[in-house]
């Protein structure tokens, strides 16, 4: 089943490729701005050999796992405090439903102002466009526990920390996991579109405006394709983690896994 | 009365920000009041026959709700014909999986510069921008919703010998409408990020253009004022589709008893 699925996939992604490849090779006659799929994937395959695309994708990667590493320890504890303190949940509640329409990318120029090095400025920006869903969704999951398992807890004599330590946290932690994922996606489009504004030394993004500079569409293409790549990569790996380690949690919400 | 009892928060976080912003007198950290009076300047000092709109709110805001509406409608119809048409067969689903998963993987920003490159035009270059980052949720929600409509609806139209393009229209259009409208949300916020990425990277025109020009003439305040003016946006924007939404699916909750 799993076999044929697998199957159909590649033959649709080959599909795709094929007919892009005939399309523009004898649809659009000779034209060198539009580069067909086989010339993409060759540019591709070659990209990882040059040391200016590489040491952008390092910086890029870099900077994309400071920030959602840096939100997940701003973003959880949080959460949880909010979580336990439902007063100050619902008194701070109205500020961050006022921020939260703001579109992230809009804080990229008020952080160039603000923010002299490019690097932090870079990775704040980041930070601050993660923090959102994983705070949501943090504060999603201990509104979600179960208030039964609490009262037992304290029926048995467990003070506030214990019943949160026990309860609380295992109960939201699915909930976490699923908001660092959303997150993971997000920072990533907020690192390159940081590096298309402010430019910078190194970067992905930097990449693909120095190949669009000299009309290369080719060379940036094929960055954009490494660029998927990885989020593909980060979206599979957050994925399979989630389930591993929260099966028990798919189990009871008998959510197909 | 009680829900505006709840907001006592916000005139707070104001006068602290107010104060503090007085206190340390940086252009780069105004307090509101200021950027209060720099929004009215840019855009609402114009005079009254035009809603005192100045030409600026005139010459940027309206273009960048364009493109924002323009990009998410035409991604819309896309998403929704093509979400319409896959979800009914699974396998041509699997056919299809992994571009979309990989399609959806990309940064949309980082597709702006090679669209300046191969269109030239900036409306072009945005709007396709625009549509390719904010048709993923559309397209997905739409094959889940119709891949789960009830297979006795679908059967009942069957038997009442429904021709196919009357059974999508009136079964299951409507059947999956309740996961269309939460992906087309999702998509009208992203849609709101991409409108304001693609004027701050080779645009011309807009909220998000005023907005780099702020920047780099250095005015903190112009910064701040574009930024609110977009959170506003944002938050209305937001407002009016979930009211859209209600009115649309009434049936969906009077029928399934959620209020």
């Amino acid at each position: 089943m799993r076999g044929a699925r697998l199957l159909r996939g590649a033959v649709g992604a080959a599909g795709f490729l094929l007919a892009g490849e005939l399309f523009i090779r004898f649809g659009l006659s000779e034209n060198l701005l539009f580069p067909p799929p086989s010339t993409v994937l060759y540019e591709a395959v070659r990209l990882p050999a040059d040391a200016t695309f590489l040491a952008g994708v390092g910086t890029t990667l870099a900077n994309w796992a400071l920030g959602l590493l840096t939100a997940v320890a701003v973003a959880v504890p949080a959460g949880v405090l909010l979580g336990a303190l439902t007063p100050v949940e619902r008194a701070i509640r109205p500020v961050l439903e006022f921020m939260r329409p703001i579109p992230s990318v809009a804080i990229i120029p008020l952080a160039i102002l603000l923010v002299p090095v490019d690097e932090l400025m870079k990775v704040s920006v980041i930070v601050y466009a993660s923090v959102w869903p994983i705070l949501i969704n943090t504060l999603y999951g201990m509104r979600d526990v179960d208030p039964l398992a609490k009262e037992s807890l304290r029926s048995f004599g467990f003070g506030p920390p214990a019943v949160l330590v026990r309860v609380s946290l295992p109960s939201a932690a699915p909930f976490v996991a699923t908001g660092v994922r959303i997150a993971a996606g997000i920072a990533l489009v907020l690192a390159v579109s940081a590096e298309l504004v402010a430019g910078g030394v190194n970067g992905i993004g930097v990449y693909v405006t120095v190949a669009g500079n000299g009309n290369r569409t080719d060379l940036m293409m094929a960055a954009t394709f490494w660029a998927g790549l990885f989020g593909v990569i980060a979206n599979m790996v957050l994925l399979a983690a989630e389930r591993r380690l929260f099966r028990w949690h798919h189990a009871r919400t008998g959510a197909v896994s | 009365m009680k829900a505006l009892a709840r907001l006592w928060v916000v005139p707070v976080v104001l006068a602290v920000w107010e104060i503090a912003g007085r206190a340390i007198g940086d252009t780069d950290f105004p307090p509101p009041t200021t950027i209060l009076a720099r929004m009215r300047e840019l855009w609402f000092s114009g005079p009254p026959a035009r809603g005192f709109l100045t030409n600026d709110a005139i010459a940027n805001i309206l273009p960048s709700l364009g493109r924002m509406f323009g990009g998410w409608l035409l991604a819309a119809l896309i998403g929704i014909a093509a979400g319409m048409l896959l979800g009914r067969s699974r396998s041509a689903t699997d056919y299809v999986d992994p571009l979309i998963e990989f399609g959806r993987a990309i940064p949309p920003p980082l597709l702006l510069p090679l669209f300046l490159v191969l269109f030239k035009a900036g409306l072009t270059t945005q709007l396709a921008t625009i549509v390719f980052g904010v048709i993923w949720p559309v397209l997905l929600n739409t094959i889940d919703g119709v891949r789960s409509v009830d297979r006795t609806y679908t059967d009942t139209a069957r038997v009442f010998n429904l021709s196919r393009p009357q059974r999508l229209g009136l079964v299951v259009l409507p059947a999956a409408a309740p996961k269309i409208f939460a992906g087309l949300r999702l998509s009208l916020s992203l849609a709101l990020i991409l409108m304001v990425i693609s004027e701050l990277v080779g645009g011309t025109d807009g909220i998000g253009y005023q907005l780099l020009t702020a920047m780099r003439s250095f005015d903190g305040a112009g910064v701040w004022a574009a930024i609110a003016l977009l959170g506003v946006l944002g938050y209305v924007v937001n407002s009016l589709f979930v009211l859209a939404e209600r009115r649309a699916l009434v049936w969906h909750r009077q029928a399934t008893g959620n209020s």
